[in-house]
């Protein structure tokens, strides 16, 4: 007998060809992490266009705090100068 | 007395921060604070559309086997996969607002959870396979491209992926009908059929007139929908009325004219007692779909039990070899 419990939930990560990063797709259940690679494959790449599959049990995933999202990234708010355009360049020079 | 007074204001400011957002459009997410009625209304909302996806697999899947040629098989194979998928894709949304998958399916099965209208009607001709296509997937995506745009993330996202497959959807089934239109009288007459059959069900796809639908001022409010139905009704009904004519089939509705001063197709009076009789369970085949869908979870009991045994197996390997 089937138990109607939940089976881990896992979050999937595409990669679209080579070379570019891995993005989060979306998320399925399965009861491991071969049939999480297999059902990632049938649901978010029936069509091609994925060279590279992660799956992670969801539980696994540790998130930034998205109430203190503001004070969190604070300390990369105000650091001007880690941009290039805080920095001047002589006028007339071309090709820099 | 003073803590609860506290909580409510607190609620109250959360709420003023939440009405804020969705005002400056931003999207909203699982982990973020939103109102009960926000949650619960989408959850609603986004469950139906996962169970339609899922009851829509049943009138295409009917005629998987009498395709009448090995690409139209492998096609709606294809197309029925993709329903599929779609379904998951909107239940695993659903589930970031914090319900669990087995009580959405177990809404289903029981009869509890309401899912589109349209599939509670019957497939009888292959004509209805393009027309299905055409109208009904045509139909779904002018309702989910709007509903890409949703505040919610994870269901626009969900959207967003849903749209790009569906547009073969859409096409594949025109194919089939223009086929159908330019073959013998016989089967031009068989798309006509098909044609008149579906038209009224597909226009009832939109929902209630937006002045019988009480949810659509609030959901419009929040942004998870961006139109009325009435809106998206006559979207479609614009969109649809020149594919007709391209083809050389008329849509079953004698007081359909083009209003030259707004540019729209105007249309005739919905049968509201229709859509009302088949939304509470009286269609043609409300008790069938659910009967198949119910015989479908306990068929494919022995899978998962098999799927669950061996993950059971698998994962106790390792550790008894360390031991």
């Amino acid at each position: 007998m089937a138990t109607e419990s939940q089976w881990p939930l896992w979050e999937v990560f595409t990669q679209g060809e080579q070379g570019a990063p891995h993005e989060h797709a979306g998320s399925l259940h399965a009861p491991d992490a071969e049939m999480a690679l297999q059902n990632a494959r049938d649901v978010y790449a029936r069509r091609g266009g994925v060279v590279s599959i992660w799956v992670v049990p969801s539980v696994e995933i540790t998130a930034s705090p998205s109430d203190e999202a503001g004070p969190f990234f604070d300390p990369g708010a105000d650091k001007i100068y880690r941009h290039p355009q805080f920095y001047k360049v002589p006028r007339g020079l071309k090709g820099f | 007395m003073e803590k609860e007074q506290k909580e409510s204001v607190d609620e109250s400011a959360l709420n003023d921060a939440f009405e804020a957002r969705i005002a400056r459009g931003e999207t909203i997410e699982p982990k973020d604070w939103m109102p009960e009625r926000y949650r619960t209304q989408l959850i609603r909302m986004m469950s139906q559309h996962a169970h339609s996806e899922i009851v829509g697999m049943l009138p295409e899947g009917n005629w998987i086997t009498r395709a009448p040629s090995l690409k139209r098989k492998m096609t709606l194979i294809a197309k029925v996969q993709d329903e599929a998928g779609h379904g998951l894709y909107i239940y695993c949304g659903t589930e970031t607002l914090g319900v669990d998958r087995a009580e959405l399916v177990n809404q289903l099965l029981t009869g509890k959870a309401k899912y589109s209208s349209i599939f509670n009607y019957p497939t009888l001709s292959w004509a209805d396979m393009g027309t299905i296509g055409w109208f009904v997937d045509g139909a779904a995506i002018v309702n989910q491209t709007v509903l890409a745009k949703a505040s919610y993330g994870p269901y626009a996202r969900a959207m967003v992926r849903i749209c790009k497959e569906e547009n073969f959807h859409k096409k594949q089934g025109y194919e089939i009908i223009a086929t159908l239109a330019r073959g013998t009288p016989a089967q031009k007459a068989m798309a006509q059929d098909a044609v008149n059959r579906w038209w009224w069900p597909s226009l009832m796809m939109f929902g209630p007139s937006d002045k019988d639908s009480p949810n659509t001022a609030e959901l419009i409010r929040w942004r998870v929908k961006r139109k009325t139905n009435d809106e998206l009704r006559q979207r479609f009904v614009d969109l649809t009325v020149p594919q007709a004519e391209a083809v050389g089939l008329t849509l079953p509705d004698p007081d359909l004219k083009l209003n030259a001063a707004t540019g729209h197709w105007e249309f005739g009076e919905i049968d509201w007692a229709e859509f009302w009789a088949v939304v509470k369970g009286n269609g043609p085949l409300n008790r069938e779909r659910l009967q198949a869908r119910r015989d479908a979870h306990e068929n494919g009991a022995w899978v998962r039990e098999a799927a669950e045994a061996y993950a059971a197996k698998h994962e106790r390997a390792p550790a008894a070899s360390a031991a």
